[in-house]
């Protein structure tokens, strides 16, 4: 069936323009299922909005996409989704139990079967013992906590996160974080929009980058993770001429305070880097490599103006 | 079927943040000093008709009963029309700001579904109130003086088809305005069908046909106003037709049977532009 097998998320161009701004230029991108998606880009590159136009809360402008094999606006589509917004906000006259009752009879979900859900769910966010407390008294971690158990009320295919983990403490966001491989595991994909780079350096099979509402690079976060190493080189004596030959290596050599760092693109090029030194006459007295972590990249690929 | 799940929440909201209760009790207080006003008017009139003209005293009292009456359902329509703008006008604008409506309407549902359960949970609110309201009223009228009026279902019909009408203006507008914005506009058209009414009422009283033309098109803006006409004139006594007084329970100049089928289509168009535009709001 071409719903089961079908990726979780395809768009081609998928393009949205209020009056004279464009929030989203160009959104091409495929998730399938079973992996983690990380969706990254600065403040007011358009990944809210992108987000809304999967789920139908937005008509883009332009461009087409399925939503777990349905197109875009298709209730048919949300139905094995789960989708936790950035600023949620809920019904908080209600309590935890009623709200998550409530979003899973919008899931037509039985209500014996919702009865056993809700349960399991309120365990698992760790709120079964404010299951009968309104929301309104509610922090916002606490907030979050809810909102994510609404998200996976249908035990979805597909779960979009908008910042999920934004009002938690950090033993908050390791539960989520298992959540999240416990989700891919089954089988579900995760679309991650996040700021927090140390979860998605975690958490993330791939990652889009989206500047100025264009996806300017989709790459698996281990070949991004694993391409650049920075190397740290303390040796003396370091003549000129010595640190110039190190160009050979890399075409980033920067020299300061009687060190070296240079940008090399494989892990292999360090024990030549050695051998060079103490021909050349240098005593090494160490080296130390860096991978660059995602944040790095981040900067280098988005760029320090933030894409603003 | 998820419009009547929204429609519950409707209803669950109305009662969770007191709406329902204190609708309910201030309801009760009107009911009883209308009451009580009543059965001592009619008390103090019986006793001095006992004296003078005894003929003609069961006819006047009914005539009394009738005029008390619609004085009664012109304050219950009012309240109603309070009721309706009052309750509806942030159901969808505040849902939009808030962002309550997007992990709404992110589930498989359909927008209209979405508004359909609103407009389903608000109108049997509304039904609700009106039927316990302009209900009482009739009740104590029948219990005290044992007056009804003949035409009281289509009069009380057409004060439910106006609260309809208002119900289904708030929700188009809350598709379109902020809250605030919604309220304005709605309260703005229904001032200009009040003062329209007005000026046909006392256009008609003097036989001037440009004020009367007045009302009629501002009847057409908003049909709201013609429907109590309509509904005052279902219900009051013979008499009081034919010897205008100039009250705001009696009607002179008559909206048309056409103005009942206007206000109908007009309620429906508005629901569905509502829908339309709810359809294609970006949220």
């Amino acid at each position: 069936m071409e719903s089961t097998h079908s990726p979780a998320i395809e768009t081609i161009g998928l393009r949205k323009v209020f009056g004279e701004k464009v929030a989203v230029a160009d959104l091409t991108l495929t998730v399938e299922r079973g992996e983690v998606f990380g969706f990254l880009g600065p403040n007011g590159a358009g990944k809210t909005t992108s987000v809304k136009m999967l789920l139908g809360l937005i008509t883009p402008t332009a461009g087409q996409g399925r939503l777990l094999g349905k197109p875009l606006g298709d209730p048919q589509g949300r139905a094995k989704a789960g989708f936790l917004p950035e600023h949620f906000r809920f019904h908080d006259w209600l309590t935890a139990r009623e709200f998550l009752h409530l979003h899973a009879e919008l899931y037509h979900i039985p209500a014996a079967l919702a009865r056993k859900r809700v349960a399991e769910l309120l365990e698992l966010v760790g709120l079964a013992s404010f299951a009968g407390q309104k929301l309104r008294e509610f922090s916002k971690g606490m907030l979050q906590r809810v909102g994510l158990a609404q998200a996976l009320l249908n035990e979805p295919d597909l779960v979009i996160l908008d910042e999920p983990t934004s009002g938690l403490d950090p033993v908050g966001r390791l539960h989520v974080r298992d959540i999240i491989r416990g989700l891919r595991d089954r089988g579900a994909a995760v679309f991650l929009n996040s700021h927090l780079l140390s979860e998605v350096e975690i958490t993330c099979d791939r990652v889009a980058f989206i500047k100025h509402g264009s996806v300017i690079q989709v790459t698996p976060l281990k070949s991004l993770m694993e391409g650049e190493i920075e190397l740290l080189v303390q040796a003396r004596p370091l003549t000129a001429e010595v640190a110039s030959g190190l160009k050979h290596w890399s075409r980033d050599v920067r020299v300061e305070d009687g060190q070296v760092t240079l940008t090399l693109s494989k892990e292999e090029d360090i024990p030549q880097i050695n051998r060079y030194l103490v021909d050349s006459g240098s005593q090494v007295f160490a080296l130390y490599p860096k991978r660059l972590s995602l944040e790095d990249q981040f900067i280098r690929i988005i760029g320090m103006d933030g894409g603003l | 079927m998820s419009a009547w799940t929204i429609a519950r929440l409707t209803f669950r909201e109305a009662s969770r943040r007191k709406i329902l209760y204190a609708a309910f009790l201030l309801g009760i207080a009107f009911l009883a000093i209308y009451g009580v006003g009543f059965f001592l008017i009619r008390q103090e009139m019986v006793r001095e008709m006992a004296n003078s003209m005894e003929e003609r005293a069961p006819f006047f009292l009914n005539q009394m009963s009738n005029f008390m009456l619609l004085a009664g359902l012109y304050a219950v329509n009012f309240l109603t029309v309070m009721m309706t703008v009052l309750t509806s006008v942030d159901t969808v604008a505040g849902e939009i700001s808030s962002g309550t409506i997007h992990t709404l309407v992110s589930k498989p549902i359909r927008r209209w579904e979405v508004l359909l359960g609103k407009w389903l949970g608000y109108s049997g609110l509304l039904t609700a109130y009106l039927v316990l309201m302009a209900g009482g009223v009739l009740l104590l009228v029948r219990s005290i003086a044992g007056y009804t009026p003949s035409g009281w279902p289509s009069g009380l019909a057409w004060m439910w088809l106006n609260a309809m009408l208002l119900l289904c203006l708030s929700l188009l507008g809350g598709t379109i305005f902020s809250t605030l914005a919604n309220g304005v506009m709605v309260f703005g058209l229904f001032g200009i069908a009040f003062v329209g009414g007005w000026v046909e009422q006392i256009g008609s009283f003097l036989e001037n046909q440009t004020a009367v033309n007045v009302g009629i098109i501002s009847s057409l803006i908003l049909p709201s106003e013609a429907l109590w006409k309509r509904a005052a004139y279902e219900m009051q006594s013979a008499i009081s037709g034919l010897a205008p007084g100039m009250t705001p329970f009696s009607s002179v100049s008559v909206p048309s049977p056409a103005m009942i089928v206007y206000a109908v289509i007009y309620a429906l168009v508005i629901l569905i532009l509502a829908v339309r535009k709810f359809q294609r709001r970006d949220l």
